[in-house]
């Protein structure tokens, strides 16, 4: 069975808030065709301060998460600060007391995530949100892991489930926030959020891909 | 376009330390939250606290309106973009006197999922927090799915009549009907004629084609009912009224108050010329205008553009207007 330590793997949230940065830009040109173009600008101010607090720290993964979900919550507001805000909370405190992490705990993680911003949002699957990149994600995970794949293969799966859901999103109406006002007119068009969720599940996944060992 | 700022990044840091500066007699910030701005003498002890809270770039909305007799506090935003859950906890903390404070605010999925968590936060620390969620824009959904319109300018008359009654000495359940009614009373439309920029984004997110306008549009630009030729102002003027009025239904003899607003980057001049119209065609219908609001009052960046809200008066909501109030926004 394949695990990882809990302990100094903060780099992976360094990693995933370099990626968000880096796709500043291009996450906020997709807001701007159906929403207001700002995604991408909100999203990199956050994660970037999240970045800078952890950059050069020794932090563990729940640590680290726990400091880029409190950033969201607290300093960027939005729809995406609560939303991404509390899931990476929840995914810190799933795993707060674990010193190694296997495909299980990393399930509950997603799972407890998810629950979250459900608390908080009230979007479905079909909405045209970040939900249709996270909930086929998280079911293509459990299904990979219960049929007896690797974590490294799961991970692989849980990706390659990110993207199709995300690039769904093209051809769904938008019933929920700004966009929804758009009726047809949002069709063809990527939902920001749900782009922006799989770059952080696929950061996520590489991350931990990397630091993955058998378990002694 | 050419611009006045420092950095893209910072617009809403420079504007709300200009703010300060420039109307510390009437505002301060918030204690260790400069994304707050609190009216100098809140909080009052036993009074209803009033506050609001919005994405900046809609100036003097949300930030103008703090003041006595108005706004205790307003949380502050990114550019068109929801406040944190901890700036609407901060804001009511600030405004509280020990009986609770009504936040009124926009129907937009950030605000009402950052108030719903404050809410929760704010339970925690004994401060009950009240709520009225502003729809008074007709073109944003049909007149069955009221509750899914956005709150653009009415919003002002909303916060103008809930600050005079908690300043009266209301409950909290009477400033949140207060405010519940007077936002029931409003209908507003926008029309669009040129879109905005954000300064971190560099380029309009939205087009508007020269020579159309954007019928029922948003005030971030979200697209209205349609996209028409653009006409002589009478003509657009009397499709504002007509929109507004069909939908308020109001029994003639009605007194209504009403706010012409630009979104930013229309001359007053053209406000004045659509009111010309929108004055003849609420009369036209029976309804006598009892107070008149003519300016910038909830803008949208740079965007050209004007809204229309009208309110339809009863003898409370008239003495609530009637009270002087003492903010940035509305001397």
């Amino acid at each position: 069975m394949q695990q990882f330590d809990n302990a100094s793997s903060g780099d992976i949230v360094f990693s995933l808030a370099d990626r968000i940065i880096e796709n500043r830009a291009y996450l906020s040109e997709i807001d701007g065709k159906i929403g207001d173009g700002d995604h991408g600008v909100n999203m990199a101010k956050g994660f970037g301060m999240a970045a800078e607090r952890i950059k050069g720290a020794d932090m563990s993964l729940a640590e680290a998460l726990d400091t880029l979900g409190t950033v969201l919550m607290t300093e960027i507001g939005g729809s995406m600060g609560p939303l991404y805000g509390v899931m990476f909370i929840q995914f810190a405190e799933t795993i707060e007391k674990a010193v190694q992490i296997d495909a299980g705990m990393f399930s509950a993680m997603l799972h407890n995530g998810l629950e979250g911003i459900q608390a908080i949002g009230s979007a479905k699957v079909g909405d045209k949100t970040l939900l249709d990149t996270l909930v086929p994600a998280i079911e293509a995970f459990d299904l990979a892991n219960s049929d007896g794949k690797s974590f490294a293969e799961s991970l692989n799966i849980l990706v390659s489930a990110a993207e199709a859901g995300r690039d769904s999103t093209r051809d769904l109406v938008a019933r929920i926030g700004r966009a929804s006002r758009l009726g047809e007119r949002s069709l063809g068009v990527l939902d920001a959020g749900a782009t922006s969720c799989a770059l952080i599940l696929q950061s996520l996944a590489l991350g931990v891909e990397a630091k993955l060992r058998p378990s002694a | 376009m050419q611009r006045f700022i420092n950095n893209p990044d910072e617009v809403v840091e420079d504007t709300v330390k200009g703010f300060v500066k420039a109307h510390a007699d009437m505002v301060r910030l918030g204690n260790g939250n400069p994304r707050v701005i609190v009216a100098r003498h809140a909080p009052v002890a036993g009074k209803v606290g009033v506050i609001t809270g919005g994405g900046s770039g809609h100036e003097p909305a949300f930030i103008g309106y703090t003041g006595r007799n108005m706004l205790d506090a307003v949380a502050v935003g990114e550019l068109f973009s929801s406040p944190t859950a901890k700036s609407f906890l901060d804001a009511a903390r600030e405004a509280n006197g020990g009986n609770g404070v009504v936040c009124l605010y926009g129907n937009y999925a950030g605000d009402n999922m950052n108030v719903k968590m404050a809410i929760k936060l704010a339970a925690k620390e004994g401060i009950t927090i009240a709520t009225v969620v502003a729809n008074d824009d007709v073109c944003s959904a049909g007149p069955d799915e009221r509750e899914k319109r956005r709150g653009v300018a009415g919003e002002i008359f909303m916060w103008k009549c809930a600050g005079a009654k908690a300043e009266q000495g209301a409950s909290i359940e009477e400033v949140q009907a207060t405010a519940q009614r007077a936002i029931d009373n409003c209908r507003s439309i926008g029309i669009g004629l040129g879109p905005c920029t954000l300064p971190a984004v560099g380029h309009p997110n939205f087009q508007i084609a020269p020579g159309t306008m954007e019928v029922g549009i948003g005030h971030h630009g979200e697209p209205g009912v349609r996209v028409e030729p653009l006409k002589p102002a009478a003509e657009v003027a009397r499709e504002m009224a007509r929109i507004v009025l069909d939908d308020h239904g109001l029994a003639s003899g009605t007194e209504v108050a009403i706010i012409v607003s630009g979104l930013g980057a229309t001359p007053l001049n053209e406000l004045y010329i659509l009111h010309d119209t929108i004055e003849t065609e609420i009369t036209g219908r029976g309804l006598k205008i009892y107070k008149t609001y003519i300016g910038n009052y909830f803008t949208s960046l740079e965007m050209v553009g004007a809204t229309l809200t009208v309110m339809a008066l009863d003898d409370e909501l008239k003495t609530l207007l009637d009270v002087d109030v003492h903010c940035p926004a509305m001397p």
